[in-house]
């Protein structure tokens, strides 16, 4: 036992059980300030373990501090503050304290130096969450929620299993870098790539986090996939399948967030998008790159969140409208609204000075040195591609494009706040990186303002932007897929993109389908055997029950005289 | 003084509760008689924990009854194992009698009150008495006081349908119990002992013989019924869910795990490791615990009535036991037994939930559960952690058993027996879930009577149970090292 500094992330999750109980002003008092307590608790924490516990027969490194821990850590905590700051006045308190509980386990995760602490705070975690969704209580979300737990629920179970076939391996719990070589540890990269968001269970996650409330989504947001990220930057460096996965995953979030219309849900494949970016970072596993996932997840978990407050504010302020069909030229009511909107935008797009430029650009940097021309192809590609569905679509949708005739004002003042907050990081670590740099695990003299980094990255945004609004047109066909989609691709038949993506759309839809033909077959088969009246269930007749008992003693008896 | 008195603390172990039933009797009085019944509850937890702690730092205790010495005597044994389960028995009595007096009151005519402490006692005894004593026939006995006073205290139940259950139960328990002294017969005409210790010292010359494995199947089949091993489990689920509410949350806790108890004495101390290499036993409670904990599990979803729904989920979970006994693998043993423990506390806390349910609706009905969540929040959030722990979230009990229980599996490279007990706690979510949706997110009905959360006097025994699940599963220090400790006594490492 040993006993140097207690977990900041538990400081955070005993605060969040405490809120639902605490009166208004000490329920804001621990909502603004316990985050930053808990910030500054993160750099309180040395490096190696500094609390370690018995459980069952092992020494648990609960809290161990490196630099790559303190990097998720520091922004968790700085999320969980904007959070709850845009949050502040949520009616469901609950939403807040799960949120808490959410924030506190993942910061728990990033500072745990064995599995099964990893495993703990992951679980906890998926709880948090799970009531983050319901506290928007609605039947949606009810049922969303639902689908994510049990999904979230096997994860865990894939990587309980994992982690014991480990240790009954290898005899130690020690959470450090691994090669997918054995049962248990290919269970263990499972377990972590489910909640990363990567196929073949990515729908969770597009499925789940628009159905949170204005303000729960943008906690979804941040942490799920972020600690998924960090696990697998500690657990898996350099894994080259993480790449291909990664790819995919870039690709993925691109093309589903194009053809998609609710705005928090194209948000949320963009979630999927930008996590790509960073697994294929890790997957490439040079110092370079597994810095550029670190700082990316950073300047990701600001940005989305700015853009999903955004998205949060406009739904607060229309009554609930996330349809981009129905929003629309909201720049003109919702002006501060709409700025930090489009900073997001940028940031998300790696417009130069913005945070998102000088993180993504070092993954790029690290495949091009590693010559890695396919992927650095695919990068760019996507880059673009990340520009086109959430640099324009968004912002051009939401607060351009037509005028809907809505006139909301902008959000009360702590959602303000809350953007303006993290408006002002995404331009300010874009300027100036250093601070973030230097907390990186590894040290690094990068410098992201070359002139071919910033003239390739304008052409590239240059060219999408143009594209976008050359094929505006069909960018709003889009839009409204229940009415014309039929005609769309009369017209348009030969169009590849449309092409591949209705057979992407369909398939999926076969494929959902079938499954749930599957399940509904197992569930009716099960029902007739297990229900109340089934085989199982029956309340039989004593007779038939001593029937049983005397074939039971048969069975045993005729087995061991046949055995001997 | 206290040196003789803690010498003979096995004695009084049981002979305390014993004597004390007729005095419930005698008295007549409901609350004379519940009143005995709780100092005696405690005072034998006190002598459980002192028992254990002598076992811990003394090693085993062998008490020669009258001072006749074995195998003529009856001697009493305590090792790890028996002081372990007499803990969880009085632990879970002690804390069911604190909670007991309200909901007996509302649940058992003023008459008959005092027989309910009195059986209880009885069946207290009974079942320390299984466990604490060295000899197959005086187990023979003590098992029959449990069995006998406990159907009576089903039979107690509010609905008519609870004396059918009880009836059922006496007719398969007497099946039972007399396959098990048919069983001990066959031992004894080949070993000429009754003696436990003396019985596994005979036992292997003649463990060829025809008559000794008729034997076996006879005690396995016998345990078997009273364990509620699939599929002998019949009488269970109409039993728990029509006795008493206190009745079911008090038996489910410790008769089954006793039963689980009588059938580690039997294979282990009795018979040895060997039978496992030589018959194909392991096998047979392996297939039938993997059924269970799939089908038990899966008819537990479809339940209507919440203490049906848990007395399914009780038949699965001692499917986990059974299979941790299969691997015959000191890992295997220490999570059965690890489990017994803690699923006492998860089902403990999970029915007395329920009882303080039925105390204020009057029915545990799934259905009639809407909208308690906010009415009696106390209640319903301890029923929630409870859940947890039956699920196996980690930090409550629940997780340490399904964590060894893995880890069993998995060092014999039961890969697949690995999965199918993680899929079956994931029905365990389904089915606990359906309480929590009905109990949360679906409003009180119009026409139902609004209702306060249960008075304190059963709140904290609850939630003194509920706390267990997390004291005991993050120190877990105690349980583990004793139930490990017990289990490699039993399959004949170093103690």
């Amino acid at each position: 036992m040993m006993i140097d500094a207690f977990p900041p992330g538990v400081i955070l999750v005993l605060g969040g059980l405490v809120l639902p109980f605490a009166s208004t002003q000490i329920r804001y008092a621990i909502i603004l300030l316990l985050p930053l307590y808990v910030l500054w608790s993160v750099w309180q924490i040395g490096d190696g373990i500094q609390l370690a516990l018995p459980f069952l027969e092992y020494e648990l490194a609960v809290v161990k501090g490196d630099a790559l821990s303190r990097i998720f850590a520091t922004v968790f905590a700085i999320m969980a503050f904007a959070g709850g700051l845009f949050a502040l006045k949520q009616e469901q308190v609950a939403e807040l304290a799960a949120a808490f509980v959410y924030a506190g386990s993942a910061i728990g995760v990033a500072f745990a130096g064995d599995l099964i602490t990893v495993f703990i705070f992951w679980e906890i975690m998926a709880l948090g969450s799970t009531m983050v969704i319901w506290a928007a209580r609605t039947p949606e979300s009810y049922k969303a929620a639902m689908r994510y737990l049990m999904i979230h629920l096997l994860g865990g179970v894939i990587l309980m299993i994992g982690v014991i076939a480990h240790v009954a391996d290898s005899g130690s719990i020690t959470f450090q870098a691994m090669t997918p070589n054995s049962i248990g540890t290919w269970l263990i990269l499972a377990g972590f790539l489910i909640n990363a968001g990567a196929p073949p269970l990515t729908a969770w996650l597009p499925d789940a986090y628009p159905e949170g409330s204005f303000s729960g989504t943008v906690f979804l947001s941040a942490f799920t996939t972020k600690t998924a990220v960090y696990v697998l930057l500690r657990g898996f460096p350099g894994i080259e399948i993480l790449i291909y996965i990664g790819v995919f995953m870039i690709f993925y979030g691109i093309i589903y967030a194009l053809l998609e219309n609710d705005m928090r849900r194209i948000l949320s494949y963009s979630i999927i998008n930008q996590v790509g970016f960073m697994i294929t970072g890790i997957g490439i596993g040079t110092e370079m790159a597994l810095n550029g996932a670190a700082a990316h997840a950073f300047t990701h978990i600001i940005y989305k969140a700015l853009l999903l407050m955004s998205a949060g504010s406009v739904m607060f302020m229309t009554g609930g409208k996330r349809k981009c069909t129905d929003l629309g030229g909201l720049f003109q009511s919702m002006p501060i609204t709409c700025i930090c909107g489009i900073i997001g935008a940028l940031a998300i797009s790696s417009f130069p000075l913005t945070s998102g430029f000088i993180s993504k650009s070092m993954i790029a940097q690290a495949a091009g040195d590693e010559n890695l021309f396919f992927v650095w192809m695919c990068l760019a590609a996507a880059s673009a591609g990340v520009f086109l569905h959430a640099g324009i679509k968004f912002p051009w949708f939401v607060f351009f494009q037509k005028d809907s005739g809505l006139r909301p004002k902008d959000p009360p003042w702590n959602m303000q706040a809350a953007m303006i907050f993290f408006a002002i990081l995404c331009i300010g670590l874009g300027v100036a990186p250093g601070p973030l740099y230097d907390i990186l695990p590894f040290s690094t003299n990068y410098v992201p303002y070359t002139v071919p980094h910033v003239v390739n990255q304008l052409q590239l945004l240059l060219f999408a932007g143009l594209s976008f609004f050359l094929a505006l047109p069909l960018m709003k066909r889009t839009l409204t897929i229940s009415l014309d989609w039929d005609w769309f691709y009369r017209k348009f038949g030969v169009w590849l993109v449309g092409f591949l993506t209705r057979g992407i759309v369909e398939m999926r839809r076969d494929v959902f389908a079938g499954l749930k033909g599957l399940v509904d077959r197992i569930i009716s088969l099960a029902f007739s055997s297990h229900g109340p009246d089934g085989l199982f269930a029956r309340t039989s007749a004593v007779g038939a029950s001593v029937a049983v008992i005397v074939v039971m003693l048969m069975i045993l008896v005729v087995a061991f005289y046949t055995n001997v | 003084m206290s040196a003789t008195l803690s010498a003979h603390l096995p004695a009084l172990q049981v002979v305390l509760p014993l004597i004390a039933a007729p005095f419930c009797v005698i008295l007549r009085k409901s609350a004379a008689a519940w009143f005995i019944a709780l100092v005696f509850s405690w005072v034998s937890l006190g002598i459980s924990i002192m028992l254990l702690e002598q076992v811990l730092t003394h090693g085993p205790i062998s008490y020669l009854l009258g001072s006749w010495p074995a195998p003529w005597g009856i001697e009493y044994k305590v090792d790890k194992l028996s002081a372990f389960i007499m803990l969880i028995v009085t632990s879970i009595g002690s804390i069911t009698m604190i909670f007991a007096p309200k909901s007996v009151n509302l649940e058992i005519p003023k008459d008959r009150v005092y027989l309910f402490y009195t059986m209880y006692l009885l069946t207290f005894a009974g079942l320390l008495g299984i466990t604490i004593t060295g000899d197959a026939f005086n187990l023979f006995v003590f098992l029959e006081i449990s069995s006998l006073s406990s159907y009576v205290l089903i039979s107690l139940g509010s609905e008519r349908n609870a004396l059918t259950a009880a009836l059922r139960y006496l007719i398969l328990g007497t099946v039972g119990a007399t396959f098990y002294i048919i069983g001990v017969g066959l031992m004894y005409q080949m070993t000429g002992t009754l003696n436990i210790a003396d019985l596994a010292e005979r036992l292997p010359e003649v463990a060829e013989t025809r008559t000794i494995l008729v034997a076996l199947g006879f005690v396995t089949v016998g345990i078997g019924l009273k364990l509620g091993l699939f599929p002998l489990h019949v009488w269970l689920p109409n039993a728990y869910a029509y006795a008493p509410s206190v009745v079911t949350a008090f038996l489910a806790a410790t008769a089954t795990k006793v039963a689980v108890y009588m059938l580690l004495r039997v294979y282990f101390t009795i018979f040895g490791t060997d039978i496992f290499a030589a018959l194909p036993i392991d096998e047979f409670l392996l297939v039938l615990g993997l059924i269970a904990i799939v089908t038990m599990s899966g008819v537990a979803i479809y339940q209507n009535n919440a203490k049906r729904l848990l007395a399914y989920s009780s038949v699965a979970q001692v499917g986990y036991m059974v299979i941790g006994i299969s691997m015959v693998t000191a890992t295997g043993l220490t999570a059965t037994i690890l489990h017994l423990f803690n699923h006492a506390m998860i089902k403990g806390a999970l029915f007395l939930a329920l009882a303080a349910v039925f105390y204020r609706i009057k029915s545990v009905k799934i259905d009639d559960m809407a909208g308690l969540g906010k009415e009696m929040p106390y209640t319903m959030a301890a029923f929630v952690v409870g859940g947890f722990s039956l699920v196996g979230v980690p930090l409550t009990v629940g997780f340490i058993s399904k964590w060894y229980l893995i880890l069993g599996a998995l060092e014999k490279g039961w890969w697949p027996v690995a999965a199918l007990i993680l899929f079956s706690s994931l029905l365990a979510v389904i089915y606990f879930w359906k309480v929590i949706e009905v109990a949360y997110f679906k409003p009180r009905p119009e026409s139902a009577d609004t209702v306060s959360d249960v008075p304190l006097s059963m709140l904290i025994p609850l939630w003194v149970l509920v706390g267990a699940n997390i004291f005991f599963g993050t120190n877990s220090n105690l349980t583990v090292s004793t139930a490990m400790g017990a289990a490699k006594a039993l399959i004949g490492g170093a103690p």
